[in-house]
Order: C-alpha cells, then sequence, then structure tokens
C-alpha cells in the first residue's frame, strides 16, 4: 500500500462515518448532563457541554457537536461554533473549576462559524476569551482532538495541559483548500497545502503542537468505533490521573510554560 | 463589425496607483502629496488609512523616547515551507530587505506623554501583518518585559491573521500571545489595544479583542471571518458597515473610536485616570 499522505489524513478526519462526540459520549460516559446556555442570549448548538463519568472519573466534558447526518449537522451547524457556545464553554468550565473537577474537551469542526450574528456577537472576542480564560483555569484540562481541529474555532477549546491527537485527525492554522486557494490561486491544490502545512497527528506531535497521538482501529476510527472510543478513553483517564497529582498552583504555572513554549524557537 | 467602430490610438497612461492616492472605502482619488499632508485620513470620507510602525510610533511616543528591542526576534521557517509563488523563506527576506523590519511587530519601550509604556506597533506591510512564531514571541516577550518593569502595554494591531506559511505553530501564538496577556492583566497592569485598519482573523481573534479597553479608528475594518467567506456561507448580502469600526461599537466590542489626531492624548489621558 501506498504511504498515507496528507489527504488521505483530510478525507479520513472528514469521514462521516468517523466517530463524533455524541458517538464518544456514548461509548466513554457511564454518565452524562448536559448543561445549556451561555446565560446571555443563546444555547448554541455547535458546542455542547455538561458533567460526565469516565471510567468513574467526574468531569466536565465540552465538545464540537458535529453531526453524522444532514439533520444533525443543520441542527448543530456541522460543529462549527458560534461565540455563544466559547462562551457557554467558558461559563461550564468555571464551573469544574469552582468544584475542583477536570475539564475534558473534544475538538471537532471546520472552524469557528463564519456568520453574519456570529460576527455581530463578537466571534474574534469569544475566542480571545476562550484562550486567555483556558489559560489560568485552576482545574486540569485534557484536550482530545478527534477529527478536524479548524483553525481559531478549534484552538478555542484546545488549550490545555495535555493535548492528544487520534492518529487519522488533522489540526491546522487554516483548512488545506483555504490555504491552497490563497498561497497557490487554486483551491484544487489542497493536496500541496496539506502536505506544506504539516497537519497530520505524527508531524504535530514532532513540532510540539500536541502531546501524544491515540492510536486508531486498523484502517481508521470510522471502521471501529467501539475501539477508537477506549483507545481515547484509556488516554484520557491516564492523563487525568497524572494531572490530578499537580498541586493546582503548579499545574496553572507548567500550562504557561507549555503554552509559551509553542515555536520559541529564538534565543 | 459595427459601423461606428471608433478608432482609438493607444496612449500609455501611467497605472492610477502612481499618480494618485485612492481611498479604499470612498473610493475618490487624491493627490498623493494631499494623502500624506493629511495623515493618510481620507479628507472626503475621514477613513483612517493604514500607516506604517515607525509612522505611527513617531506619532505616538514623545520624541526620542522610543528603543527598540527584540529586533532579533524574526520569523522561523521550521516547516521549510514552499508554494506555489516559491519558498517562504525568500519571501519574507525580500520582505525584510525592503521594509528594513524583522517581523511583522515592532516592539519598543516608550513614554507617551510623559507615561512610560510597552509600546508595540504592527505593520501591514510586513507579510499582510501576519502572526507568526516571531510576532507572538515578541508580543508574549513584551507582556514579560511590562510585568517585570511595571509599565502598561499598548498594543497597535494591523494583520490578516495568522501566517500560513508558519503552520499550526502561528495557529499556536494566538494562545501564547493571550496566555502572556493573561499574566499581564493579573500583574494589575493595563492593556490597551488600539485596533487599526485591518485587524481580522487570528490577531483579532487574540490578543487585539483582549485589551483593557479596546479601541480604534473611523472605518476601520475589524471582524473575524472575511466578507466573503461569510457571503458563501450564509447565501446572503452583508451590510456595507459590516465589520466597520462603527458597527463593532454599535455591538459593543470597541470602548471608543477615536481621531488619530486626538489618540496620543487619549491614552495618556486613560494611562493617567488608572494611575500610570
Amino acid at each position: 500500500m501506498a504511504k498515507k499522505t496528507a489527504m488521505d489524513c483530510v478525507k479520513l478526519a472528514r469521514d462521516p462515518k468517523r466517530p463524533h462526540l455524541k458517538d464518544f459520549i456514548k461509548l466513554i460516559c457511564s454518565d452524562f448532563e448536559e448543561l445549556h446556555g451561555d446565560r446571555l442570549v443563546n444555547d448554541d448548538r455547535g458546542l455542547i457541554g455538561g458533567f460526565a463519568t469516565v471510567g468513574g472519573e467526574k468531569v466536565l466534558l465540552l465538545g464540537h457537536n458535529k453531526g453524522a447526518t444532514v439533520e444533525e449537522n443543520m441542527e448543530a451547524n456541522f460543529g462549527m461554533a458560534n461565540p455563544d457556545g466559547y462562551r457557554k464553554a467558558m461559563r461550564l468550565a468555571k464551573l469544574a473549576e469552582k468544584f475542583h473537577l477536570p475539564v475534558v474537551t473534544f475538538v471537532d469542526t471546520p472552524g469557528a462559524y463564519p456568520g453574519r450574528e456570529a460576527e455581530e456577537r463578537g466571534q474574534a472576542e469569544a475566542i480571545a476569551k476562550s484562550l486567555e480564560f483556558f489559560s489560568r483555569l485552576r482545574t486540569p484540562v485534557v484536550v482530545v482532538v478527534t477529527g478536524e481541529g479548524g483553525s481559531g474555532g478549534a484552538l478555542a477549546i484546545a488549550v490545555g495541559d495535555r493535548i492528544l491527537m487520534m492518529e487519522n485527525a488533522i489540526y491546522s492554522v487554516i483548512s488545506p483548500e483555504g490555504c491552497a486557494g490563497i498561497l497557490w490561486r487554486d483551491g484544487t491544490k489542497a493536496p500541496e497545502a496539506a502536505e506544506a502545512l504539516k497537519i497530520t497527528a505524527p508531524d504535530l506531535l514532532k513540532l510540539g503542537a500536541i502531546d501524544e497521538v491515540v492510536k486508531e482501529p486498523a484502517g481508521g476510527a470510522q471502521k471501529n468505533h467501539k475501539a477508537a472510543a477506549s483507545a481515547v478513553k484509556k488516554a484520557v483517564l491516564a492523563a487525568l490521573k497524572a494531572l490530578k497529582k499537580i498541586p493546582v498552583d503548579v499545574l496553572v504555572e507548567k500550562r504557561y510554560e507549555k503554552i509559551r513554549a509553542y515555536g520559541n524557537f529564538y534565543s | 463589425m459595427s459601423w461606428f467602430e471608433a478608432k482609438t490610438e493607444k496612449v500609455k497612461i501611467p497605472p492610477a496607483k502612481a499618480l494618485w492616492a485612492i481611498c479604499p472605502k470612498c473610493g475618490s482619488h487624491f493627490e498623493k502629496a494631499v494623502w500624506k499632508k493629511n495623515n493618510a485620513i481620507c479628507p472626503k470620507c475621514n477613513y483612517h488609512g493604514r500607516l506604517s510602525a515607525r509612522e505611527r510610533i513617531a506619532q505616538v511616543a514623545d520624541a526620542g523616547t522610543f528603543s527598540e528591542v527584540f529586533r532579533a526576534v524574526s520569523y522561523s521557517d521550521h516547516l521549510a515551507f514552499h508554494d506555489a509563488t516559491g519558498p517562504y523563506k525568500a519571501k519574507v527576506e525580500a520582505t525584510i530587505a525592503k521594509s528594513g523590519e524583522t517581523e511583522s511587530v515592532v516592539m519598543g519601550t516608550a513614554k507617551i506623554d510623559g507615561h512610560p509604556v510597552m509600546l508595540g506597533v504592527m505593520d501591514f506591510a510586513f507579510m499582510g501583518g501576519s502572526l507568526g512564531t516571531g510576532t507572538g514571541e515578541r508580543v508574549a516577550r513584551a507582556c514579560e518585559q511590562a510585568i517585570a518593569e511595571n509599565r502598561p502595554l499598548v498594543l497597535f494591531s494591523a494583520s490578516g491573521g495568522a501566517r500560513m506559511h508558519e503552520g499550526i505553530l502561528s495557529l499556536m501564538q494566538m494562545a501564547k500571545t493571550s496566555a502572556a496577556i493573561a499574566k499581564l492583566k493579573e500583574a494589575g497592569l493595563p492593556y490597551i489595544s488600539v485596533l487599526t485598519d485591518p485587524t481580522t482573523g487570528g490577531v483579532s481573534a487574540s490578543y487585539a479583542m483582549l485589551g483593557d479597553i479596546n479601541v480604534t479608528e473611523p472605518k476601520a475594518l475589524i471582524g473575524f471571518a472575511g466578507r466573503r467567506v461569510i457571503e458563501n456561507t450564509i447565501h446572503q448580502k452583508l451590510p456595507d458597515d459590516f465589520q466597520s469600526a462603527e458597527y463593532l461599537e454599535k455591538h459593543g466590542f470597541i470602548d471608543k473610536i477615536v481621531e488619530r489626531s486626538e489618540l496620543k492624548g487619549f491614552l495618556a489621558k486613560m494611562l493617567n485616570y488608572w494611575g500610570f
């Protein structure tokens, strides 16, 4: 078999049959109680969250709500969150901090929703606030990039202490198509752009943007949801176990050092 | 063939750009000297046009007080990035040679009407003001130096967003700069963000929107997603003033739109209110 290209990975990451947030919740959590709304204007459906029990651990679970069907995706904007979604995420994570519970986020989005109301309600401000907020949150944060890690809309809930990424997930500053459209002036050059951008899990591990690659079942997670979810569960629980031992002041300072080191090539 | 086919001689006209300054907002033409004399502000519609980082510093910092820092922190080509038009390295080196700048934000210590500050100014002419690893590193170091020296941070943004050529680590600069700003605020130091035309994408979605106060200039473009991306997503035409400074102020994301001539005085006034 030919070597898997970056574009093969893009296709796998976007495969509609890939497990999405609701599949993971069903397969990983013995209980999940969704909580709604940002207390300002809305309950965004593109990003959802609630308290959950994972392998006996009580956590706050947040994630982009990409669906498997057209109906699900229409409701949840294909997992593209509005500002209300990021504000809800912060509200719930603050609750987790208050009750000393860790936060686990599932990242799977083409990007933050590009809409008129999204801009009017401050998409940029909501993402910026979220980055600032999670960088200082006084409770452990474990991030799992499960599918598409689409730019700022993904990063807004991907600032944490331990960043896991599934083997066939992608994570990028811009979609390969978007990048090809701008730098190649030709959207069909997406495979070239995907290669150049280095968006696969092994590449991102080398660059220090993530901490761990979670292996997928042969052929990809879409072939065996159960095995894929079980690997994610194991990795999340191991990360939580290690992070819970660290005193919270140390944890937050270590998180800062980790974020501070991203792309520091400068002496 | 039409009977009234006109015969015209082809006269070589120099491109309009060479002779005229054209206001990008209202399309009015002005002699370049007029535009420059008016400080890149449109005499007709009051659009506040782009300035270079050095022009901006000269207008905001007290004469002779700006002392540049972190100049050695420049770009990084860790991906050996190459697109259809060539290698990133060649592109950015050409920009450095042409502009004399080494990154898209110029940082330094300065005084504003006597108030000591950490001053940063982005230059849109440097790779579209894009946020690269060097840019993010400078912003983070500026926050840390501000904390160490008890200085407020004043940061002018002008950017199209994260720098694609540096891949995921350019995206991570959004997290890095926001985390550094959070620390600056925890230290009780003021951060004034001045969003100038244009501030979009990853820069608006990180440090530019995190000011204790966010201010801007008339008619500046500020937003997250691009207008065309949004129009293609929602299949609707957007209002003309969409993502303008005035639109953002109306929706509650900007504290004040300040005329360029009053900007320095405004910054000093706020620092004075806050006891810095």
